[in-house]
């Protein structure tokens, strides 16, 4: 038994009652994005109503208002990555925004032709495409640390893979189409080895995992205020001061500078000068009141029950016949991917959502791992703290009546 | 039948349904009945953009008048991808670009036309038309 109140808990997500095609929704989207508890809802219109301002510059009162609420995130952000100093957190768009960042800014400057990238069979294409995009640019080498059948990644492959020609290594801290929790403590530690930089790509972990960057010793890590209850188009780029120094600035504009003139402009510190223009202060000063919310919980609350969320699901979702779990990792968050035979994934996503039932169809933007599957797609439920055990019933009654339909 | 008149018939079938099972059953059903496309369009060419399942549609013109086949790996899909094609074969390029579509939103599907992203049923449209543009110009 969970020492969490999920009943209160629901109560805190307005969400929770609307009702889809006459039914109770029920979301099992949560790895694609989380639902928004009143505090952060409250926090937006707070902002928006009491104290908007450009930040920084402003000498007035509300300009300093929010820039302390700005700047206030930057420290919740901190400890709950437990990096060392609150310039080494940068606000980005997401997850994504972040990748980008690094490849195109650390990546261009210190990766040369014939350098190797290394990334995992496990990966969004977010931590795929930007670099390529930059092994196209450099002549660097992408190399792919494959899986076993379950869906874990095979670190003794990783572990030959790597030498002196490995620059950087971008892995994924937990699959978003498996839910594979991935050992990154030992791939960061055997990249460092042989010199190369490290990025975990924590989309998918920041809200089920405790992220403590000193000790995992990550050199980056990128995640989405969106997948932990915050608002969507705000993220956070963690980096090590000194290499974050080391790298050029990615966007020009405003807020990065110390001084421009037209012969030469010197740059901002850090953290500034990687936040070119007015940045996103609404939804950084809303994340907070987000991790307040997941602190007041508990991380590990949290996680014990997604993880008898998960249990209840997997066992529920075996006795189902012709149903196929994909992704059996040893480690696994509270992501359950499965097929049914002879049924496309879009079916089954299409006669849910008819029950209220939302879940994700597809191939999850990972499309070299369903292709290592030899899958189209997946149907995948995803479960967050205010999910409940009767709503799993209802997913599987839901794929009960799936089958009875089609087949 | 002119376009609208099957339009017409349709609807009137879906009159029948009052609830949602009733209505993907007969979708599913009609799905199932779609005659299968041969392998040799199931090509390339044929595959739709802006799916989440394949959709492949092949088009041949028949004494003046637009044929439509198609197929998809998803059932509803299929369903609604029959209901398009017994919609709009059998009719002049002139006829099926002045069509108005209105049954998809009379029987309450409209959401699979806006839904583009995950199963292109206004891809398919879409390129419904631009073939009935192609034979067009092919004429004149």
């Amino acid at each position: 038994m969970s020492v969490l109140d999920i009943n209160k808990i629901r109560q805190d997500f307005p969400i929770l009652d609307e009702k889809v095609n006459g039914r109770d929704l029920v979301y099992f989207d949560n790895a694609a994005t989380t639902q928004k508890p009143f505090v952060v809802l409250e926090a937006l219109a707070n902002y928006y109503g009491h104290y908007n301002a450009n930040i920084h510059r402003g000498i007035h009162f509300l300009a300093e208002k929010a820039t302390s609420a700005f700047e206030d995130s930057r420290t919740t952000i901190q400890k709950f990555l437990n990096a060392a100093q609150k310039e080494e957190i940068i606000f980005t768009y997401g997850t994504t925004d972040g990748i980008n960042l690094v490849a195109q800014t650390y990546g261009r400057k210190f990766l040369k032709e014939g350098d190797e990238i290394i990334i995992s069979t496990l990966e969004h294409h977010s931590n795929i495409v930007p670099w390529q995009m930059l092994c196209e640019e450099k002549g660097c080498v992408l190399r792919v640390i494959p899986i076993d059948d379950k869906g874990d990644l095979i670190l003794e492959e990783y572990e030959k893979m790597l030498s002196e020609k490995t620059k950087f290594v971008s892995v994924v801290h937990v699959s978003n189409a498996l839910g594979t929790i991935n050992d990154v403590k030992f791939i960061i530690d055997k990249a460092h080895e042989v010199g190369a930089k490290v990025l975990i790509d924590g989309a998918q972990a920041s809200s089920h995992i405790t992220i403590d960057v000193q000790t995992l010793d990550a050199d980056f890590y990128a995640f989405s205020a969106h997948k932990l209850f915050g608002p969507t188009g705000m993220g956070v780029l963690y980096g090590k001061l000194d290499i974050l120094n080391a790298m050029p600035p990615y966007r020009g504009g405003g807020e990065m500078i110390k001084e421009v003139t037209f012969e030469k402009t010197t740059y901002n510190e850090l953290p500034y000068k990687f936040e070119a223009g007015t940045p996103n202060i609404a939804d950084v000063v809303a994340v907070k009141f987000a991790i307040d919310y997941i602190n007041e919980l508990g991380k590990e609350n949290i996680a014990a029950y997604e993880d008898e969320l998960l249990k209840y699901a997997t066992d529920q979702l075996s006795e189902i016949s012709g149903l196929r779990i994909i992704g059996q990792a040893k480690e696994k968050v509270s992501v359950v991917s499965f097929v049914l035979d002879g049924i496309h994934p879009q079916d089954v996503g299409v006669i849910l959502d008819q029950q209220g039932i939302a879940i994700r169809t597809g191939h999850h933007c990972t499309q070299p791992l369903m292709n290592r599957l030899g899958l189209p797609g997946t149907s995948r439920a995803s479960f967050a703290v205010y999910n409940t055990k009767p709503e799993i019933d209802k997913l599987v009654a839901g794929i009960h009546k799936v089958k009875k339909m089609v087949l | 039948m002119t376009i609208n008149e099957i339009q017409d018939e349709i609807i009137e079938e879906f009159e029948l349904f009052d609830d949602w099972e009733g209505k993907y059953e007969y979708i599913i059903d009609l799905g199932k009945k779609l005659p299968k496309l041969a392998d040799e369009h199931k090509n390339q060419d044929n595959i739709i953009k802006g799916c989440q399942s394949i959709v492949w549609l092949h088009a041949y013109k028949k004494d003046d008048k637009l044929h439509f086949e198609a197929d998809s790996e998803a059932i509803i899909v299929k369903g609604l991808v029959s209901m398009l094609v017994k919609v709009m074969t059998n009719h002049t390029p002139e006829e099926i670009l002045k069509s108005d579509l209105y049954f998809i939103d009379k029987v309450g599907l409209a959401s699979h036309l806006a839904q583009t992203r995950s199963n292109g049923l206004a891809s398919m449209v879409k390129q419904m038309r631009a073939y009935a543009v192609a034979y067009q110009a092919k004429d004149n």
